[in-house]
This record gives C-alpha cells, sequence and structure tokens, in this order.
C-alpha cells in the first residue's frame, strides 16, 4: 500500500479529540508540563470540531459561587435527582467546584457573556445555565488549546489506542490516518486524554433520506471516545443510561432558553396542560422518593428530565398529540422574539431554516415538539461514559485509584463525554474536565509511572493492516461485479449504519418501539449485533473518505454493544421515559441502586459485568 | 438543510473543506470547485457557510421535511467581531436581519501563553487546584470548596 506511516515520537501527553474536553486539556496541560510535548490528533480542524463546532447560545454549567449563587454540592444534588440517583458524586462535585474558573477564564479570552443590567452578573437563563453569545466559542478555545500545545494534527481520524507491550493494561498513545492525504499516523504517548465524543446515529433516527444528518448530537459524534476506551480494555460504566430529548420537531432546536428565559410552556393538541396528569401513575413506577409532586412543588425542585419525557410520551400515544410550546405570548415581545431567534442561530441554524421554509412564526403560531431517537454521550443530562478515578480528597476508595479522571488502564485518562456518571457537565463542565485530567496526567508522568514503555513494530505494523482492510476487501470485491452497491462479499459504511440504527431501534429500545425492550428482545439484538460485528470485518471503503465512515461505524458498533449489554444487565426501569425494561417496569431501589460497570475483553471480546457501589454527598444543610 | 455550492460564485478555494467537521466538502475533480459530498451527514451547522471568502455556499432546507424557498443567509466578520444574519419565510411575510456579536476582544489576544506563566509550586502541584485557582474560581480570597470546608460527606447507599 502506499500510504506513508508517519511516527510522531517522544509525546508526553497526547489528546486524542479537541472539543470541549479536549482543548481543555491541551490548555491546562502547558502550565503544568513547561517542558512536556504536547500533541492534539483531531478528527476535523480543531476551529470547528466536536459538539460546539456550531456554537453555542448558552453555557448551561456555572455555579456562580461568585455571586453566591451556587454552591458545588447544590449542582451535585441537582443532576442527582435528574439522573434518578445514578451519578458519580465525586466527579461531580470535583468538576461543579472548578467550573467557574474556566468561565471566568472565558470571558477574558473574548467570549461575549450577557450580563445582567441589574446587577452586573451574568445574565442567567436558569439557576445553572447563563446566556452568552457563542457563535465562535469553539474557535476562542481553539486558540487556547492551540497556544498551549507543540503541535495540532488535524484531519486524524484515531483509530485505535497503542498498548504497552511490556506492562499489560497500560496505554502507549494511539494510531490512525488523515482522511486527506490516506498516510498512517503513529503517536508514541506517555499519557493519552481521550477527548472524543459520545454517539450520535446509532439509533434509528426520525428524519429519512437526506434528512438523516438532521441529528440532535452532531452526525460527527461517532462514539469514539467510547470506541477507542472500550477495545483497549477500559471499565465503562452507566452506559445504559441513553437520552431521549423532548425538542422541537424535524430541526430539534434546544428548548432551554424557551423554557427557562422567555417562559414559554407546553400544552397538548387540545390546548390543555398534561404532564401533571402522568404523575400518579409514574410516582408508583419510581417511588416517592423520586417524584413527589406535592413535595417538589413545594420545594421548586425541577422535574426530572426523563419523567417528562415520559408525560410527553404517553400523552402522544393516547392520542391528544401534538405536544406544541406556547411560543405565542411570549413572542409579543420584540426583544424576547429576537433571543428565541439568535438562541437558533446561536447552535442549531437548522431550526431557523425550517421554521422559515414552512413558514412558522412563533408569534403567530404554536410550534410542534417531539421526543427525539435516543443518543449516548455522557456530558448532557445523561451520564455514560468510562469509569474514571475521582479526586484524591473527595472520592471513596472505590472510586479512587491514584489519578484524577484517569481510566481503568494506565496512563489513558478522560474529558467530557468520555468520563462515565458526570452527566450535565455540558460545555464548561467538560473543558475544565479536560484540565483536571490534563493536570493528573502531567503528575503521572513526573511519577514515573510511563517509565519503559515500548511499542513493538509489530504492533504497528498489525494496526496499519487493519486500517486499511476496508479499502483492500473493495479493491478485491468490487471486481466481481458490474457495477452498483449490492455486492455479495461486503457492504459499504451506510449499509452497515442503516444495519445498526435499526437494529438499535427494534431491539434496544429507540424511538420506534416507543423507547420500549426486554430481556427476550435484548437477547436477540445481541445475537444479531455479533453476526454484525463478523460483517463488519467485511466492510469496505471505495475511498478514504468511506474509510472515515468505516471506523466511525466501528466505533458506533463497539459502543452500542456496550448499551446492549449494559440495558440487559441493569433488570430495572429507572428512566422511564428514556426507556423502558418492559420486563421490570419498576424502579428497584433495593437491587439496582447501584452503577453498572462493564469490561470488553481485550482479546476475547466477552463482557463482564458488575455492580458499583453509590455513594451519595450528605451534609448538614440539606435543601 | 444540506448546504450546496453555486457554480459561478466558487473559485475551488477549499477554505470549506478545510473547515467542515464532517469532512463532506469536497472539490470536485472535473469541474475544480466545491461540493457537499454527503447531504445525509450535514448538520447545517453552517461553519463551510460562514468561511467561504465568496458566499458561494447556502443551504436548502433537507428534502424530507423541508419546503423549497426559504432562505437563511450569514456574514461572519471576525475583524468587527460580529455575525450578521438574514432570514426569508418561504411565504415572504418575514424577512429578518440579527446581528450578534462574536467576540469581545481581537482574535486570540486575552488569551495567555502558558509555557510564559510563572511554573507552579510543589504545594500547588500536590493541591487540587488548577492554574489561576483559587482566585478565579470565586474573584476573592476564599479558597477551593471542599468536602470538608462544605460540611458534606460521601456516604454509601440510599440517601435523599
Amino acid at each position: 500500500m502506499a500510504y506513508k506511516t508517519i511516527i510522531e515520537d517522544d509525546i508526553d501527553i497526547l489528546v486524542a479529540g479537541a472539543g470541549l474536553g479536549g482543548t481543555g486539556a491541551a490548555f491546562e496541560a502547558r502550565y503544568w508540563g513547561k517542558d512536556k510535548k504536547i500533541v492534539i490528533a483531531e478528527k476535523a480542524n480543531i476551529d470547528r470540531s466536536g459538539a460546539v463546532a456550531q456554537g453555542l447560545y448558552a453555557i448551561n454549567c456555572y455555579m456562580g459561587t461568585r455571586w453566591g449563587e451556587n454552591n458545588p454540592e447544590d449542582h451535585v444534588r441537582y443532576a442527582r435527582m435528574d439522573l434518578m440517583g445514578m451519578v458519580r458524586e465525586d466527579l461531580a462535585f470535583d468538576m461543579a467546584r472548578h467550573v467557574d474558573s474556566a468561565v471566568h477564564q472565558f470571558e477574558e479570552w473574548g467570549l461575549p457573556l450577557m450580563k445582567n443590567p441589574d446587577t452586573g452578573t451574568y445574565l442567567r437563563e436558569g439557576r445553572w445555565q447563563i446566556m452568552i453569545h457563542g457563535e465562535s466559542y469553539k474557535p476562542i478555545v481553539a486558540e487556547a488549546a492551540k497556544k498551549s500545545a507543540d503541535k495540532v494534527f488535524n484531519r486524524i481520524c484515531v483509530t485505535h489506542f497503542l498498548m504497552d507491550d511490556s506492562k499489560e493494561n497500560r496505554v502507549a498513545g494511539a494510531v490512525g490516518f488523515n482522511v486527506r492525504t490516506g498516510n498512517y499516523h503513529v503517536f508514541k504517548a506517555k499519557a493519552v486524554i481521550c477527548g472524543a465524543g459520545g454517539a450520535s446515529n446509532i439509533f434509528k433516527p426520525r428524519s429519512v433520506g437526506e434528512g438523516a444528518g438532521r441529528v440532535w448530537y452532531a452526525p460527527w459524534s461517532s462514539g469514539s471516545a467510547y470506541g477507542l476506551m472500550i477495545e483497549a480494555g477500559a471499565k465503562m460504566t452507566q452506559m445504559e443510561n441513553r437520552i431521549v430529548l423532548a425538542r422541537f420537531k424535524d430541526g430539534y432546536g434546544p428548548v432551554g432558553a424557551y423554557f427557562l428565559h422567555l417562559k414559554t410552556y407546553t400544552q397538548n393538541g387540545v390546548g390543555e396542560e398534561y404532564e401533571s396528569k402522568w404523575f400518579p401513575a409514574l410516582t408508583k413506577m419510581v417511588g416517592k422518593e423520586y417524584l413527589d409532586t406535592e413535595g417538589q412543588h413545594l420545594s421548586h425542585k425541577p422535574i426530572p428530565t426523563c419523567l417528562r419525557n415520559h408525560a410527553f410520551i404517553n400523552e402522544v400515544n393516547a392520542g391528544r398529540g401534538p405536544i406544541h410550546m406556547v411560543t405565542m405570548e411570549a413572542f409579543q415581545d420584540p426583544h424576547l422574539e429576537e433571543i428565541g431567534w439568535h438562541n437558533f442561530l446561536g447552535m442549531t441554524v437548522g431550526q431557523a431554516v425550517l421554521w422559515a421554509a414552512t413558514d412558522v412564526d412563533p408569534k403567530y403560531e404554536n410550534p410542534e415538539l417531539t421526543t427525539s431517537e435516543p443518543y449516548v454521550m455522557g456530558s448532557h443530562a445523561t451520564g455514560c461514559g468510562a469509569w474514571c478515578s475521582g479526586p484524591e480528597d473527595v472520592s471513596p476508595d472505590e472510586y479512587f485509584w491514584g489519578y484524577n479522571r484517569m481510566t481503568t488502564v494506565e496512563g489513558l485518562f478522560g474529558a467530557g463525554d468520555a468520563v462515565g456518571g458526570t452527566p450535565h457537565a455540558f460545555s464548561s463542565g467538560s473543558f475544565t474536565e479536560g484540565r483536571l485530567a490534563a493536570k493528573a496526567a502531567c503528575k503521572y508522568i513526573d511519577d514515573g509511572k510511563a517509565e519503559g514503555i515500548s511499542v513493538s513494530d509489530k504492533q504497528i505494523a498489525d494496526l496499519k493492516e487493519k486500517i486499511y482492510k476496508p479499502l483492500e476487501t473493495y479493491t478485491v470485491g468490487r471486481n466481481e461485479i458490474v457495477a452498483g452497491s449490492v455486492n455479495p462479499n461486503y457492504i459499504n459504511p451506510r449499509q452497515g449504519l442503516d444495519r445498526l440504527q435499526k437494529m438499535m431501534d427494534e431491539y434496544c429500545g429507540g424511538f420506534g418501539v416507543n423507547y420500549m425492550t426486554n430481556e427476550k428482545l435484548l437477547q436477540i439484538g445481541l445475537k444479531k449485533m455479533k453476526i454484525f460485528g463478523e460483517d463488519l470485518e467485511k466492510i469496505a471503503a471505495e475511498d478514504i473518505h468511506e474509510l472515515l465512515r468505516a471506523w466511525e461505524l466501528k466505533h458506533r458498533f463497539l459502543t452500542s454493544e456496550s448499551v446492549f449489554q449494559h440495558t440487559l444487565f441493569r433488570k430495572e426501569t429507572r428512566w422511564p421515559g428514556y426507556y423502558y425494561r418492559g420486563d421490570a417496569m419498576k424502579l428497584d431501589d433495593e437491587n439496582w441502586h447501584v452503577l453498572t460497570v462493564s469490561q470488553r475483553d481485550r482479546n476475547t471480546g466477552e463482557y463482564t459485568m458488575e455492580k458499583a457501589p453509590l455513594y451519595h454527598l450528605v451534609g448538614d444543610k440539606e435543601e | 438543510m444540506p448546504t450546496f455550492v453555486y457554480m459561478t460564485r466558487c473559485d475551488g478555494c477549499g477554505q470549506c473543506v478545510d473547515i467542515c467537521p464532517s469532512d463532506i466538502m469536497h472539490i470536485d475533480k472535473t469541474l475544480r470547485r466545491a461540493y457537499n459530498i454527503e447531504p445525509n451527514m450535514c448538520w447545517e451547522c453552517y461553519s463551510c457557510v460562514k468561511a467561504c471568502p465568496h458566499h458561494a455556499i447556502d443551504v436548502r432546507g433537507y428534502a424530507d421535511f423541508a419546503p423549497l424557498g426559504h432562505s437563511v443567509r450569514v456574514v461572519r466578520d471576525e475583524e468587527k467581531g460580529t455575525i450578521a444574519w438574514r432570514i426569508k419565510f418561504r411565504n415572504g411575510k418575514k424577512d429578518m436581519e440579527l446581528l450578534a456579536p462574536i467576540t469581545t476582544r481581537p482574535w486570540g489576544e486575552g488569551i495567555p501563553q502558558l509555557s510564559n506563566e510563572a511554573a507552579p509550586s510543589e504545594e500547588m502541584r500536590d493541591s487540587e487546584l488548577l492554574f489561576n485557582e483559587p482566585e478565579y474560581v470565586r474573584m476573592d480570597e476564599g479558597g477551593l470548596h471542599t468536602l470538608e470546608s462544605n460540611g458534606l460527606t460521601l456516604k454509601e447507599g440510599v440517601y435523599y
């Protein structure tokens, strides 16, 4: 094969994936590692990559301790309640106590944060959210990362982590290929921070045909954070905790600013408030600890996101759809109307395009909402990701093994979507986790933990062969047929993605089955996934661009397999509205008030599942 | 709404190819101009639209749910630090212009070069502090929050 092998050697810290987590990591690493060699490998262009490529109109995680607004533990309690108790509270507390310093730096770097003209504080959208003009959020943090890094390799699709040949279970760098030149890139590093993304497009999307890219999370979020770490043998947690979003129909435009700032609200197709009527039955499913409408009304605690979805889904199934967002009142105020539009232009332009195309003026018409297909990620109202160590001064023994945000693979750290059990980090929290991981990774190296790493030429050569195999498969198989995409010896990445999405939808609780699954369905799904895994060995790529899609699909596959395993393991319905285990429709605290932890054997591909204890923050000043 | 490229405006400079997060803006080998090779992997993020020096790239709503005849155009100006939008409805009844800031400073000037900062002390290395902390957390004399300072413990079990 004509592709060159380009080796970048003697790297101290390799940042694999530079979204908000990765840019935070690269930036901070320079402070703790003045003389360290810091290298970034990014699949796209760091200036517009990751989930924030398009921009954001809010920072959803800001404590405001500076203004006496919240303490970190307040945010932990909020996240815990929203996730039905399933949070790594050590990691969440640690993120929350640092996150404000990131936001204050963003302001200095030029990110326009809106101010409250009366108080001079940041303009609050909600208790945790502040409003920003964030069209250039990503280019700004990218500048910071570029200033700190020795080298930025754009357009490198990282496919595998390198493992140390001299010591079991220790990372040694990463490999991938340049999606433009096709060249094979080898990064030999002492520590790796995985800043890759969560997974869109693993469940069948509601959009069809050309619109299949109109997903809630970016279509380039290919689950690589999970695919890479699972393949390396890292333990994962809470992978069953997929998220379903209630959003504006088709465009998936955000609703946060609408609810919180514009004070719009939802109603059913006949103009009624519908949520509260589903709550009594829901309280029976999940217990009073999780939904006590009377108590919650008194304490002003928000209803968990999944439970609000549950009401939405059931109201529509009862024949009283569609659910509308009532905008006609708020939009009479020209200032609020402008904010409503800016909100889309700042982060989901597609929704503005859709309303312009369908003549939906929210001033005169209440737009429709929908519940999305599920997504697997770790920084919104869900906490999928790797099982990581917490900080020394907070974490109990079961949650601590030496270095903050280090996975169970030595020297492999996580940030953002990569870290499990840390929901509600959003952009600022992901950046903060990157910073925490970077400091810990520097310490790991300074403590001598990365001494004596060796990577054999064989490992490098074997991975090269593996990476380019889809091109080879195409070349060989293509000659057997006249033309077209139907071939008895291979499938292309799009065909594979369609099959994956169909399996996930039908067997793992997608929108097509109203988010319902059970043990039997999951067992059948896993059987089909196993065969799909064999077919993925025969995936074909016509060119380098298709090779990128092939490897994205393989990462999505590994993510999906893990979601199946975790969903099968947790025999309860913990998050009604995200998904239902039809054979165990109740929340079961007696058996399942635990975090689920999995590990895929590097050599055999076999899964082992275990329960990990849940620790909660307990204090004298309970809310 | 996938992107498309106007034949007469594109000069094949490749700015869109360089920036597209989804790797779907490519140069056509015969025409030497850019086009969207994979519309169903387009997030309508407008990164390429904003990057195009000739305003040659536009967006036409996804065929599966967006009728024809609308327009959302944009001019992003790093020097002025602004982004200007124009939204036109299909029925012509709404034509909006919206302007927003994208930065408060000249590009990159507010970002510190961390290799020039004073090296952290051993004490700081052994602490839980990050760069600029604790000052930047609270912007006062207070320290970093800990379980102890906030009267908290972590307890195993079900607590609410």
